[in-house]
């Protein structure tokens, strides 16, 4: 104990340690407000620039042609919302039922395994899960498309939603399986009405925060589903999302497209932070996704 | 557990059973599903980059040559681009991190703690491409103008303070990488600090400490492997983040010690160039670059896990006495 030997050999005056201690501790709280600067410079920026970007026409209008002005992202809009939900439809029931089962098998190997597996994809680039759904999606079915997207996505709602429902259904007291049981209940229907039913909501958290994490998601994007200035809601065609087209207006010439970007960006953040917010704030804030 | 094993005795239960062994049978398929996931992407990877490697060869961890016209390619650039980027992220982002960490665990009130905890995992929800956005027309000129000419008025003799002054290159890379990374280097040390038992504090504090003295001789020391696998996890994001850096970091496939100047990371090539990628041997190079970026992330997360499953451990076995 260095603290303990310093006041033993009064080598230091305790208003020097007082002094150095009060510093350190003003550090800490500089460094907090230092953190939250950019927080609020993104957000404030976002509402600054992106609110008086806003207009009808970004939610109606479709792009315009190159170095014209107006238009808007409404197969942008439509894209996402279809590209995410198509993601959702193929990973969500994955992921909970792989979480049902590494929730009741805790003693396997197997479920070691899988778990393992879990926490290694969520720390795979998302850059990464883009090539493999081009691997097995783009190049077998010979072009981008909107499925090549979603399925990208999905991969990566698959361990998040996975982790999150087998943590929920941990939760639930094992009393409440073993009074269904002891009724007669078969294993399986304890399990769906009785124990999934009880984490149902803290299930419904996690899948919601993952939709949230995916919809911000533009690099696997970029070359599953591409990106498309035309009308499409076909799932075997490239189609646009927000964040793509967020992305390719940001980094163009044009003064108007980058006007549009940030119009893009505030309803991109909005949706997601709507998203994470209100789920925080209906369960108390409790819940984390993990990462 | 047992109960069902003991109906699985009687005969008449029969259609029961089905059922049980129907919802096993469906739950373990989608469980093994992950795990397929997992060595699926592995092997595409390496099956997609296998012209690469056996045109290649280890020579494509070495060579600097990037040059799709001529069919040459070199992964050095990106490799050195990755870990500078990531290097001057973890630079900024790590003390930082460590003082909101601490701010959090041992300052704030639990119900300012807590919102403020909040506040900062609002940064991690932000989406990547936002950041990007904001980087390129915020971030990026203000470098430029107030951070990049005093940094070579004072630092100029220095080679990495040298070149001209832009506001894309690798000093904007590593900057937004740091804001991105902040908030998950920060949520894991708080809780890494939350868990450090009281009486470890009150010894301490016994002993004369000072707060400081008993957040460096108790605090800090007990959560220290939880801090490093913290590190880690936000050197991982930090490897793979792609968007934001592929916006501000110049995209340019050379080596230069000079911070202000364009480079190139892994993943930021890889999203600029894969969708405009002409030749077969184009593709594979591109892809063999992201199987270097999975093999690093991959061997991260294993020692990231090592090291926090060993805090939880030693965390369950102390609550367990």
């Amino acid at each position: 104990m260095a603290a303990g030997v310093s006041i033993l050999h009064g080598e230091t005056s305790y208003r020097y340690r007082k002094f150095k201690s009060d510093s350190m501790m003003a550090i800490t709280v500089g460094a907090t407000i230092l953190t939250l600067i950019p927080l609020f410079l993104v957000l404030g920026y976002l509402l600054f620039k992106g609110f008086s970007s806003l207009n009808w026409a970004f939610f109606t209008h479709m792009p315009a042609p190159v170095g014209e002005k107006g238009g808007g992202m409404a197969n942008a809009i439509v894209g996402t919302l279809e590209v995410v939900g198509i993601a959702s439809l193929m990973g969500v029931p994955i992921g909970v039922g792989a979480g049902l089962y590494l929730a009741a098998n805790r003693a396997r190997q197997f479920t070691n395994w899988v778990r393992f597996s879990a926490d290694v994809l969520m720390g795979v680039p998302s850059i990464v899960i883009g090539i493999f759904a081009y691997a097995i999606v783009v190049r077998p079915f010979g072009g981008f498309s909107a499925l090549a997207g979603s399925v990208a996505l999905a991969a990566m709602m698959v361990p998040l939603v996975a982790r999150t429902t087998e943590e929920m259904v941990l939760l639930v007291p094992p009393e409440l399986r073993e009074a269904s049981l002891a009724l007669g209940v078969p294993n399986w229907r304890t399990t769906l009405s009785v124990v999934a039913r009880t984490a149902l909501s803290g299930i419904a958290t996690g899948v919601i925060l993952a939709i949230a994490r995916v919809a911000g998601e533009t690099a696997p994007l970029l070359f599953t589903a591409f990106g498309n200035r035309f009308w499409s809601t076909s799932l075997f065609h490239p189609i646009n999302t927000l964040t793509v087209q967020v992305y390719t207006y940001a980094i163009s010439p044009f003064q108007d497209w980058q006007r549009q970007a940030w119009a893009g960006a505030v309803v991109l953040t909005g949706i997601i932070l709507t998203l994470e917010l209100g789920v925080r704030w209906v369960t108390g804030g409790g819940t984390k996704t993990p990462r | 557990m047992a109960v069902v094993r003991r109906e699985r005795a009687k005969p008449h239960e029969g259609p029961r059973l089905i059922g049980d062994r129907i919802f096993n049978l469906t739950t373990f398929s989608l469980a093994l599903s992950i795990l397929l996931l997992l060595a699926g992407l592995t092997i595409a990877l390496i099956y997609d980059s296998y012209p690469a490697i056996r045109q290649f060869g280890l020579h494509f961890l070495v060579s600097t040559d990037w040059d799709p016209v001529n069919e040459q390619y070199g992964a050095l650039p990106f490799i050195y681009g990755t870990f500078v980027s990531s290097f001057i992220a973890l630079i900024v982002a790590v003390p930082l991190s460590l003082g909101v960490a601490l701010c959090l665990s041992e300052m704030a009130p639990e119900w300012l703690g807590h919102r403020l905890g909040f506040l900062v995992d609002l940064l991690a929800a932000i989406p990547s491409v936002v950041y990007g956005l904001w980087a390129v027309f915020v971030m990026g000129p203000w470098l430029r103008d107030h951070v990049e000419p005093p940094l070579a008025a004072w630092l100029g003799f220095l080679p990495f303070f040298q070149g001209p002054k832009v506001a894309v290159g690798m000093l904007s890379a590593g900057m937004i990488l740091a804001i991105m990374i902040i908030p998950y280097i920060s949520s894991v040390c708080t809780d890494v600090f939350r868990v450090v038992p009281q009486s470890q504090r009150e010894a301490a504090l016994a002993l004369g400490a000072t707060k400081w003295e008993m957040v460096r001789t108790a605090v800090i020391p007990y959560g220290m492997t939880g801090v490093i696998g913290a590190i880690i996890v936000g050197l991982g994001r930090a490897l793979g983040e792609t968007i934001a850096v592929a916006m501000v970091i110049g995209n340019s496939a050379q080596i230069s010690a000079s911070l202000f100047k364009p480079s190139a990371t892994l993943a930021s090539v890889i999203a600029n160039e894969f969708a405009e990628a002409t030749s077969d041997m184009y593709v594979a190079a591109l892809i063999e670059l992201g199987l270097v970026l999975l093999i690093l992330c991959i061997a991260l997360n294993v020692v990231a896990r090592a090291l926090v499953l060993g805090v939880q451990q030693r965390r369950y076995h102390e609550t367990g006495k």
